[in-house]
């Protein structure tokens, strides 16, 4: 069979001329035009060589705590995610009462719009009369009440703290999924062989979940660096710089028309993707293209 | 403590945590519902309790306000259209991608897969916009999310393909099939989950979008419900309750959707990450 013939390239054509155009394209003219001084104000383009580069790196502007902010919300709610995920799957993917109950309602927030998300707890961590607050002086934890969304000491384990909220289901989900995928029998032969629950977990579980694991990790890790909508509707980078995040930022700066500024800081983290995406790539395609 | 008591025991912590983890996830939820049925007054310490007058109007009050049928009509032709070619085109690049596997056909698959990683620059983005007169245009918020979700959405097909065994390709065209026809009406067919599957989740990513619209819609007809919420959560920020009803009428479809399709949502989110 002429495999040429029977499956047209032309049949692959216009996502990925799309995808060029819109996606990749822009990714690799925003390189070229951080090297420019491309701004809202000047009508001619000029090479300005590292320049931009050098702002985001040499620290005396804000631009690298955008970078470490973002990442920073990464690490954070990437570690949080995981591990209330893997305690939730590892109790719901047994039998207990009302599992599908719980499983279908942990899902839940992972389905609705990230910025409605956010909109709704920006009552809900009112200060005055937000329902935390009110519900902390209610069990005598008044002490524990907070500015949660103005104090700058707080306001980004805040946001975490949402982001967290909803994207925990979808990494129990994840988990649970994979747990079922273990075959019984290893199980069946730990019991034998009188491993406790414990080390049932430590040397079955884990072991068996390595390949679910990293890809709840890498799929995370992307939402985590693209981060806006959760920020833009809960502090909108405030208060001062404390919660800006990449993207925010380069809504800002672009607003500002600090063009060669906002592309310059995307660009940065364009590339830093492109040289760990091809390993996030590899993870997320294994057992599946080699065959 | 004996064998049993322990497992009892066990058995009623797990408990105690799966409910407490619920009980967050629900409570939130449940203030917004409750908020959405109250007073302007009474919603404005958004408490948990049962509203003491139960008013309906505020969801016909929001619609009228917030204009949101038409945000609402929007969002449907969005969502909607970038998902009928998302799904039309990609699963078809999916079929050839998954069939060919030569070296070069396989690079390609990685490059495009590489999207689901790849941070989109928007500044440039609106460079091509303008190049391309797409901004402030429907059809152009429809072909940006074709270009978002189609690395997702190919590398789902593209595990469903690899399912229906080649063999079948060959007897196709043993009895004369020519390729379109061996694809629309040998393939295609045996993909339906798949093109449900995807479609799906193609639709919810779509519908709760925010970022495109924010920067490439500047007119507020063309607006979706994500921007129409959020417009109209700037307007009326003392007006709980109605910022309550219009959350529910622009989560509503989402919901709806999550609740009827759950299998093909979970089942979809899990087949790239889970292999048993």
């Amino acid at each position: 069979m002429n495999k040429r013939k029977v499956y047209p390239w032309y049949f692959v054509l216009v996502p990925l001329l799309i995808y060029c155009v819109f996606s990749v394209i822009p990714g690799i003219m925003g390189i070229a035009y951080s090297f420019t001084d491309w701004s809202a104000y000047g009508k001619e383009l000029h090479f300005v060589g590292w320049k931009n580069f050098l702002e985001v790196f040499n620290g005396k502007g804000d631009y690298l705590k955008y970078i470490t902010n973002t990442m920073l919300f990464t690490a954070v709610t990437v570690v949080a995610k995981m591990l209330f995920g893997l305690i939730l799957a590892v109790i719901l993917a047994k039998n207990i009462k009302g599992k599908n109950f719980h499983r279908a309602v942990m899902y839940l927030p992972s389905v609705l719009p990230i910025l409605v998300t956010g909109l709704t707890f920006t009552s809900i961590l009112n200060p005055k009369n937000g329902f935390l607050n009110e519900f902390l002086r209610a069990i005598g934890l008044g002490k524990l009440t907070q500015m949660w969304l103005t104090n700058p000491k707080i306001a980004f384990w805040s946001v975490m703290g949402v982001d967290i909220w909803r994207g925990t289901g979808y990494i129990m989900t994840l988990l649970i999924v994979g747990i079922l995928a273990i075959p019984k029998v290893y199980y069946e032969a730990a019991s034998i062989d009188g491993a406790s629950w414990w080390a049932q977990f430590k040397y079955v579980t884990m072991p068996m979940l390595r390949q679910t694991l990293s890809v709840c990790i890498v799929l995370n890790v992307i939402y985590g660096l693209k981060i806006f909508d959760m920020v833009y509707a809960l502090t909108n980078g405030g208060p001062g710089k404390r919660t800006e995040v990449l993207y925010t930022a380069v809504y800002k700066m672009m607003s500002k028309g600090l063009y060669a500024q906002a592309t310059a800081i995307s660009s940065v983290l364009f590339i830093f993707m492109l040289i760990v995406g091809f390993f996030m790539v590899k993870i997320l395609t294994r057992n599946e293209v080699v065959e | 403590m004996n064998a049993k008591t322990k497992k009892k025991v066990q058995t009623v912590l797990k408990n105690i945590v799966a409910w407490i983890a619920s009980l967050i996830v629900i409570v939130p939820l449940f203030l917004i519902i409750l908020n959405a049925f109250k007073g302007n007054g009474e919603a404005l310490t958004m408490t948990i309790s049962l509203p003491k007058k139960w008013v309906f109007t505020n969801f016909m009050t929001v619609i009228e306000k917030g204009k949101l049928i038409r945000s609402f009509v929007n969002s449907v032709i969005y969502a909607g259209g970038a998902t009928i070619l998302c799904v039309f085109f990609d699963t078809m690049a999916a079929y050839v991608f998954s069939r060919r596997r030569s070296k070069g056909m396989n690079a390609l698959y990685m490059f495009v897969v590489l999207g689901m990683v790849i941070p989109i620059n928007y500044v440039t983005l609106t460079k091509v916009m303008q190049f391309t007169h797409l901004n402030n245009s429907a059809i152009g918020i429809i072909i940006l999310y074709i270009a978002m979700q189609t690395p997702f959405t190919i590398f789902l097909t593209y595990g469903f393909v690899s399912k229906i065994p080649v063999e079948l390709d060959e007897a196709a065209l043993l009895d004369g099939c020519s390729p379109f026809q061996l694809y629309f009406k040998i393939v295609l067919p045996l993909l339906k989950p798949a093109v449900v599957t995807a479609g799906v989740l193609c639709f919810l990513n779509c519908w709760n979008e925010f970022m495109m619209p924010l920067y490439f819609l500047n007119s507020s007809n063309k607006w979706p419900m994500t921007l129409a919420v959020y417009n109209f959560f700037g307007q009326f920020e003392m007006n709980w309750n109605l910022i309550c009803a219009d959350v529910i009428l622009t989560c509503a479809p989402v919901v709806i959707m999550y609740l009827a399709c759950q299998k093909y949502i979970v089942g979809g989110q899990t087949s790239g990450a889970v292999k048993g």
